[in-house]
C-alpha cells in the first residue's frame, strides 16, 4: 500500500533511556543492601539480592532488544558505535549491582560497626554518580531534538563535567574506605580480602557511570 | 436556462454522448480517471502522510488542504509537465504519417502505467507513478513503432532528472534543517527566535511557489500572461503578504510557559503551524507534477482520435480539471485510510524535521514541474527525508528503502515498457480496422 512509512524507525533513544533507568535501579538497590548488610539481617540480604536479579534481567531485556534493532542499514541521529559503546557502559553498571548483591549475599558479609559511615558515604556518592548519568541520558531526546549543538549540548556538557567531579570524590572516599579496612586487617581476617573486592566494586559503579557521559561527551563533539 | 436544469440536459444527453464519442477516447478518459484517482489514493498519502504523523494536521485538515491545493496545483500549473508527458517524450515526425499509433500507444501506456501500478501497491512495493507512465511511453515509441519515434534525448533527462531531483531535494532539505537549527533550535530563546523567523520562512514557501506558478504558468487564466519581471513583483507581494499572514497566526499560537526541557515541545507547536504551509505546497506541487501522469496521455489520445472535437487548446484546462478531481476522489475514497496508517508510523517526524524536508521536496518538484520534467513527488520526498536524517535530523531511518526504490526502478522501466508494448498491440488489434 503505502511504503514511505518503513523509512521511518523507531529512535532508540527512548529504549536507551529506559535501559539507563533499569540499570539505575539496580545500584538503588545497593543502598538498601548495605543497610542490610548493616543490620547483618541475612534474609534481607537476599530478598534485596533477588530484586537486584529481577531488575538486572530486565535492563538485559532492554539492551537485547535495542542491540536486535540496530542493524547496520540505519541512519541514526547518533553514531551506531557510540551508541552500542554507552549502552555497555549503562549496562556495566546493572551487571556490577549484581556482583555486589551476589557477593554479599553468598558470604552473608555483616558490615563491621566502623566501617558503615565511610562505607554508607561511599555508597551515597557512587550513586549519585549514578543518578547523574541517568539525568545525562535523560537528556538524550532534547540533545537529538537541537542536533547536539548549541545551548542543550552546552548544557548536557556540563552535567558530564559535574559527573567527572562526582566520580572523583568517590575515588577518594573509596581510597578512605580502603585505608579503613586494612587498618582491621587482623580483626576481619580473611574478609579483609572480601571488602577489598567489594569497595573495588562499588566504586566500578561510578567508573561506569562516568564512561556513560564521557562516550555521551564524544557523541556530541562528533 | 438556470444551470441546474442546463445539468439535468447535459445528463439526459449522456447515453447519446456515450455512444457518439469514439471507443478510444472513451477507453482513455476510463483509464485516465483511474490513473489520477489512483495517484490520489496513493501518493497524496505519502505527501501529506509527515503532516499528520508529526501532529501537524488532522487526517481531515489533510484531506481538506490536500484536496484543495492538489487541485489547484493540477488546474494551475499542471500544464507544462502535461504537455512532455503528451509530446516531449516522442518524436513528432514519427506519428504524422499514421497518428492512429499515437492512440494506441498511450493508450497502451495508460493501461500498463495502470496494470503495474496495481500490481505494485498490492504487493507494496515502492513504485512510482511517473516512472511507469513514462517507461510505458518509451516501451511502446521504442517497440511498436521504431526507435526514432523516441526522443532519446529528452528521455535521457527524465532520467538523469530522477537521480537528481531526490538529491537537490535532499541536499536542500540539509541545509534547511541547519539554517533552522542555528537561528532557532541552537539558541537561548528558541520560541522567540521561532516567531521571528517564522515569517521569513513563509516568504521563501510563497515567494517560490507564486513565482514559479505565475511567471508564464498560469496557461489556464488568458487574461494574466505576466513578463519576469511583473511575476517577479506580484511573487514578492504575495510573499510578504504570506509573511505577514504567517507572522499573526504565529503570534497567536499559544504557547505554555515550562522549564528549559518544554520549550523544545513548545517550539514545535510552532513548527506545525509552518509545517501545515509547507504540506500545502507539497500539495500543490504533487498536483502540478503528477497530473500529468493521467492527463498527459488521455490529452494526446483525444487529440489523437477526434478530429471532429477539434480541441484548440494543446491541453485544455478542462482536462487538467478533470485530472485535478480524479485526485481529490482518490484522496476522499481511499486516501484517508492510507493517510491514517501512514500518519501512525510516522511519529518519529516531528514538525520542524517535517517542516525542512517537506519545503526542499516542494521546491524541487515545483521547480522541475516548471520546466517541463516529470519527476516522481513520493522519491524526492524521500531523498528531503535523508536529507534531514544526514544532519542527524532524525532518529533512525532505515536505508534499505532507498535499496528498494533503486530495485523498483530497474524494475518498473522494463516493466511498464514490456506491458505497454503487450497493450500497443492488444489495442492496435482491437480498434485499428
Amino acid at each position: 500500500m503505502s511504503w514511505i512509512q518503513n523509512l521511518f524507525r523507531a529512535s532508540p533513544v527512548k529504549p536507551m533511556q529506559e535501559h539507563m533507568r533499569a540499570s539505575l535501579a539496580c545500584a538503588g538497590k545497593v543502598t538498601e543492601l548495605f543497610e542490610a548488610m548493616s543490620s547483618g539481617d541475612r534474609q534481607a540480604i537476599s530478598r534485596v539480592r533477588a530484586e537486584i536479579d529481577t531488575l538486572e534481567h530486565e535492563a538485559d531485556r532492554i539492551k537485547n532488544e535495542i542491540r536486535a534493532n540496530l542493524p547496520g542499514r540505519l541512519l541514526l541521529a547518533m553514531e551506531r558505535r557510540d551508541m552500542l559503546e554507552i549502552l555497555n557502559a549503562q549496562d556495566d553498571i546493572a551487571d556490577t549491582a549484581q556482583d555486589i548483591a551476589g557477593l554479599a549475599d553468598q558470604r552473608a558479609m555483616v558490615l563491621p560497626e566502623s566501617l558503615r559511615d565511610p562505607m554508607n558515604l561511599l555508597v551515597q556518592r557512587v550513586l549519585a554518580a549514578c543518578e547523574q548519568a541517568e539525568r545525562v541520558i535523560g537528556a538524550l531526546d532534547e540533545l537529538v531534538e537541537t542536533g547536539f549543538r548549541g545551548r542543550e549540548a552546552a548544557r548536557v556538557e556540563e552535567m558530564i563535567d559535574s559527573l567527572g567531579r562526582i566520580e572523583t570524590e568517590t575515588d577518594h572516599l573509596a581510597e578512605t574506605v580502603t585505608r579503613k579496612v586494612f587498618e582491621l586487617e587482623s580483626e576481619l581476617g580473611v574478609g579483609t580480602v572480601y571488602w577489598w573486592h567489594m569497595i573495588g566494586w562499588v566504586a566500578d559503579l561510578a567508573d561506569a557511570a562516568e564512561r556513560v557521559g564521557n562516550r555521551l561527551r564524544l557523541l556530541i563533539a562528533s | 436556462m438556470t444551470p441546474g436544469s442546463r445539468w439535468l440536459c447535459e445528463i439526459r444527453r449522456m447515453p447519446e454522448f456515450l455512444s457518439s464519442t469514439p471507443l478510444p477516447i472513451l477507453l482513455a478518459a476510463g483509464l485516465a480517471f483511474y490513473m489520477a484517482w489512483a495517484i490520489g489514493a496513493n501518493d497524496v498519502a505519502n505527501a501529506m502522510g509527515t503532516s499528520v504523523g508529526s501532529g501537524a494536521l488532522t487526517i481531515r485538515g489533510a484531506i481538506l488542504v490536500a484536496g484543495v491545493l492538489e487541485f489547484s496545483g493540477a488546474f494551475l500549473a499542471g500544464g507544462h509537465v502535461t504537455d512532455t508527458v503528451r509530446k516531449g517524450i516522442l518524436d513528432a515526425s514519427a506519428f504524422a504519417d499514421d497518428p492512429d499509433l499515437l492512440v494506441y500507444g498511450m493508450l497502451a501506456s495508460l493501461a500498463a502505467a495502470g496494470t503495474w501500478l496495481l500490481i505494485a501497491s498490492r504487493a507494496g512495493w515502492p513504485v512510482s507513478t511517473t516512472h511507469s507512465i513514462v517507461g510505458a511511453i518509451v516501451g511502446f515509441g521504442a517497440v511498436g513503432v521504431g526507435v526514432d519515434a523516441v526522443a532519446w534525448g529528452k528521455v535521457g533527462a527524465i532520467v538523469a532528472s530522477w537521480v537528481t531531483s531526490p538529491l537537490i531535494a535532499g541536499t536542500l532539505a540539509f541545509l534547511v534543517f541547519r539554517v533552522v537549527r542555528r537561528t532557532i533550535l541552537d539558541r537561548e530563546d528558541p520560541i522567540v527566535r521561532a516567531r521571528r523567523i517564522g515569517p521569513a520562512f513563509v516568504f521563501v514557501v510563497v515567494f517560490t511557489l507564486s513565482l514559479v506558478t505565475v511567471f508564464k504558468g498560469l496557461k489556464n487564466v488568458t487574461w494574466l500572461d505576466l513578463g519576469f519581471g511583473q511575476a517577479l513583483l506580484v511573487a514578492f507581494g504575495l510573499g510578504v503578504a504570506g509573511a505577514f499572514i504567517g507572522r499573526i497566526i504565529l503570534q497567536r499560537v499559544r504557547v505554555p510557559e515550562g522549564d528549559v526541557r518544554q520549550q523544545y515541545r513548545q517550539v514545535e507547536s510552532i513548527f506545525a503551524v509552518l509545517q501545515i504551509m509547507t504540506a500545502m505546497a507539497v500539495a500543490f506541487a504533487h498536483g502540478s507534477n503528477d497530473v500529468a501522469n493521467a492527463i498527459g496521455p488521455f490529452a494526446a489520445v483525444l487529440k489523437g482520435a477526434s478530429a471532429d472535437l477539434a480541441t484548440k487548446a494543446e491541453v485544455a484546462p478542462w482536462m487538467l480539471a478533470i485530472g485535478g478531481i480524479g485526485i481529490v476522489l482518490g484522496l476522499a475514497t481511499y486516501g484517508y485510510r492510507v493517510m491514517e496508517t501512514v500518519g501512525k508510523k510516522i511519529t518519529e517526524l516531528t514538525p520542524s524535521r517535517g517542516f525542512a524536508a517537506e519545503l526542499a521536496a516542494a521546491l524541487t518538484i515545483v521547480i522541475a514541474s516548471r520546466l517541463g520534467i516529470p519527476v516522481s513527488t513520493t522519491h524526492t520526498l524521500v531523498g528531503a527525508v535523508l536529507g534531514v536524517g544526514l544532519a542527524r535530523g532524525i532518529g533512525a531511518l532505515d536505508l534499505r528503502v532507498v535499496g528498494s526504490i533503486a530495485v523498483s526502478w530497474v524494475v518498473t522501466l522494463p516493466t511498464g515498457a514490456a506491458l505497454s508494448v503487450f497493450f500497443f498491440y492488444f489495442f492496435k488489434g482491437l480498434l485499428s480496422d
